[in-house]
């Protein structure tokens, strides 16, 4: 039971990072962007918000936590949906292949943090944001400690993590239920039809694309500031984390609301490999704690491949995803 | 009605398509995108460090030209990511994403690995390079072929699954260097005593075979996708699905050959890896080339002999990177910031390659009433 609990408790604070991270990448892809730069971005996001953090905490005489969570926040958001506007303009404005610029952007947005994550590492090998590591993983006062195991389990987690359920209902909502939301599914399915019908297609895509990105930024932010205990260090995890969000997109086929339990569920097969024989009381290899890494991505393809079997309509990915508009060329 | 007309404001600027600039005109544009690219790469080198852009370029220039060696080291890296771009031309010209050739290598290199541990002392040489070529090009066109079969017959999107098989092929090499190595902290190099499956020494280096091998590969695809039956079905296929299946081509069994043949290559890329360049297999012999050889199959629009250049400006700029990284003590990650900044101008240079703008009150001759 305890090793049930201790494995939950490390699945939710990774479920949250990739469930941002797909959230965003869910906005994106209803208006027909495949935006593979979600681990540029995520880089981006958690690189920004740790270094204004830092340089907050390091520079004030008098640092305060709600300030440093502002601000981290702030520019997690900005630096990433300035990765998605990049993303935008070379490939709504410029009509430039999607795939490609993604992948381009993958490569400058790690090559931007971690180039600049060295001048704040300054020789070390990490350095922590401690002040912005106890604001972001401050818990919920009276819900975390009174309640026994519900506590332990449910409110044990910085408020980002609650942030992200509350994003997810937020966006079924409003993909599901307003106009606006309406009108963006319109533009990833066919945005032919939705330029005829009067909906500005350019100036969905940039929006959608924009705040998609930023979205995405706030789990490198978590990551950063929370799940890594404020912790920066030149790593190659984010890009992982970042492919796995665009996994779990799939996995939820485009559906905000499924990202919730699928968010926590790739949370619990990634850490299998630790608490699974521990529970089952059996010792496995360490060759075997690597095979079972690929179960998420194995999920992932499960899913696709049924996905594309059944063919059900409100299963499929965004009709035009992955192709530029152009009005001209129908 | 004249009154009314005038009340429409034509748009600051109207796009139009416009069909095959001249050649000058293209080397003009993305020579022109190129140019700019390093003007902002030197606006942020020397707006973060202050140091003289110029200078900086040339420290750059060494990192490849400097001698002769690091030539050769610069070429020995250019084939292993032009080999992996050739590997994708095929399928990115019937527009098959196939984003998984860092899977398709590593699982060649893992075929190649095994294929050298348990045959190293059985097999005379020329027996042991065949089985282990034989080996990588069946591994690699397997992980080619899963997602294609799928593809064919459910429609199954390419992108996402050849993107995840990446890192199922991933965890099975970790779980396989992990057995290999046993108690050892890290594998090294493979059968290192005996030397069985290394390529032979040639003009000196072992991965000068590696060179060779993929400039035969360059001039051979680059017939197959021009003038051969197979390659204009490739081409047919990725320009309209419709119009092949109206012209009797079997378009599934087409997605599903050009598939294996660019698994395959990726496998013989992994190979190369394995037996000409590192002797040895981990989880990072791809070491993201996978991913950056689609960028330079996609930018060279399947011709390999564009491939090779934008291969060697790729390598010429993260050896380049290491250069100034090692010389300034800065970092090597410089070398993505610049590599994406360049890649970004020559993605957008295309849209003036294949549109046109028309400005407001420009005079337009071919417009009739």
């Amino acid at each position: 039971m305890s090793t049930l609990i201790a494995w939950i408790i490390r699945a939710i604070p990774f479920g949250t990072i990739i469930m941002f991270g797909s959230m965003g990448e869910t906005i994106t892809e209803k208006s027909g962007n495949l935006n593979l730069g979600v681990p540029g971005i995520m880089y981006l996001g958690g690189f920004a918000g740790f270094a204004s953090s830092y340089y907050y905490e390091k520079l004030s005489s008098d640092p305060k936590g709600w300030i440093c969570v502002i601000i981290a926040l702030f520019a997690a958001i900005a630096a990433s949906a300035f990765g998605g506007l990049i993303f935008s303009f070379l490939t709504i404005t410029l009509r430039a292949n999607q795939n490609v610029t993604g992948l381009a952007l993958t490569t400058f947005g790690m090559g931007v943090a971690n180039f600049f994550g060295v001048f704040i590492l300054n020789g070390a090998s990490y350095t922590a944001a401690p002040l912005a590591y106890s604001a972001f993983s401050k818990k919920i006062p009276f819900l975390s400690s009174k309640l026994g195991i519900v506590s332990k389990v449910v409110f044990p987690y910085g408020f980002l993590a609650y942030a992200a359920i509350i994003v997810a209902i937020v966006l079924h909502y409003f993909l599901n239920k307003t106009r606006v939301g309406l009108n963006l599914r319109a533009v990833g399915e066919n945005p032919g039809t939705a330029d005829a019908a009067g909906i500005n297609v350019t100036k969905y895509k940039y929006l959608a694309t924009c705040v998609g990105a930023g979205l995405s930024g706030i789990g490198g932010l978590y990551y950063v500031l929370d799940y890594n205990q404020g912790i920066w260090a030149t790593t190659g995890q984010i890009e992982a984390l970042g492919w796995l969000a665009v996994a779990l997109v799939i996995f939820t086929t485009w559906k905000p609301l499924n990202g919730i339990w699928g968010a926590y569920l790739f949370g619990m097969l990634y850490w299998l490999y630790q608490f699974l024989p521990n529970m089952l009381g059996v010792k496995v290899a360490g060759y075997v704690t690597d095979l079972v890494q690929m179960v998420p991505y194995v999920v992932t393809i499960i899913v696709l491949v049924v996905v594309s079997f059944r063919k059900k309509k409100e299963n499929q990915p965004p009709e035009s995803l992955g192709l530029s508009y152009f009005r001209e060329e129908r | 009605m004249s009154s009314e007309t005038k009340k429409i404001k034509e748009p600051f600027v109207r796009i139009i398509k416009r069909d095959g600039a001249s050649i000058g005109n293209k080397v003009l544009i993305r020579a022109l995108a190129i140019v700019l690219a390093l003007v902002v790469d030197a606006i942020f080198i020397f707006a973060v460090t202050g140091l003289n852009p110029i200078s900086v370029y040339g420290v750059m220039f060494n990192g490849t030209f400097m001698t002769s060696i690091r030539f050769s080291w610069a070429l020995r890296d250019l084939v292993t990511l032009l080999c992996i771009g050739i590997a994708l031309a095929p399928a990115f010209k019937m527009k098959f994403w196939n984003i998984g050739a860092e899977g398709q290598v590593l699982a060649g290199g893992l075929a190649t690995a095994l294929v050298m541990v348990k045959c190293g002392q059985s097999l005379p040489t020329p027996a042991l390079l065949l089985v282990m070529f034989l080996a990588s090009i069946i591994a690699g066109g397997i992980w080619g072929l899963i997602p294609a079969v799928f593809k064919a017959y459910w429609n199954t999107n390419e992108t996402l699954f050849t993107l995840m098989m990446n890192y199922v092929a991933t965890s099975i090499v970790a779980c396989m260097t992990n057995i290999m190595r046993g108690k050892a902290s890290s594998l090294g190099k493979l059968n290192m005593s005996t030397q069985a499956g290394w390529f032979p020494q040639f003009f000196g280096q072992r991965y000068n075979i590696n060179i060779l091998v993929v400039f035969i590969l360059m001039i051979v695809m680059y017939f197959y996708l021009k003038y051969s039956k197979q390659g204009y079905e490739i081409t047919v296929v990725g320009e309209s699905e419709n119009t092949a299946r109206y012209a009797g081509i079997n378009v599934k069994w087409v997605t599903i050959r050009t598939m294996l043949i660019s698994g395959a290559i990726c496998g013989l890329a992994g190979f190369l890896v394995v037996a000409g360049r590192d002797q040895t297999i981990s989880t990072s012999s791809a070491g993201g080339q996978g991913f950056t050889a689609i960028i330079v199959a996609w930018l060279a629009k399947f011709n390999t002999f564009y491939m090779a250049l934008i291969s060697f400006l790729l390598v010429f700029l993260s050896r380049g990177a290491a250069e100034i990284a090692s010389a300034y003590s800065l970092n090597d990650y410089a070398a993505s910031i610049i590599e994406g900044v360049i890649l970004f101008f020559i993605l957008g240079s295309e849209f003036f390659i294949n549109y046109k703008m028309v400005f407001r009150g420009s005079k337009q001759k071919e417009v009739q009433e």
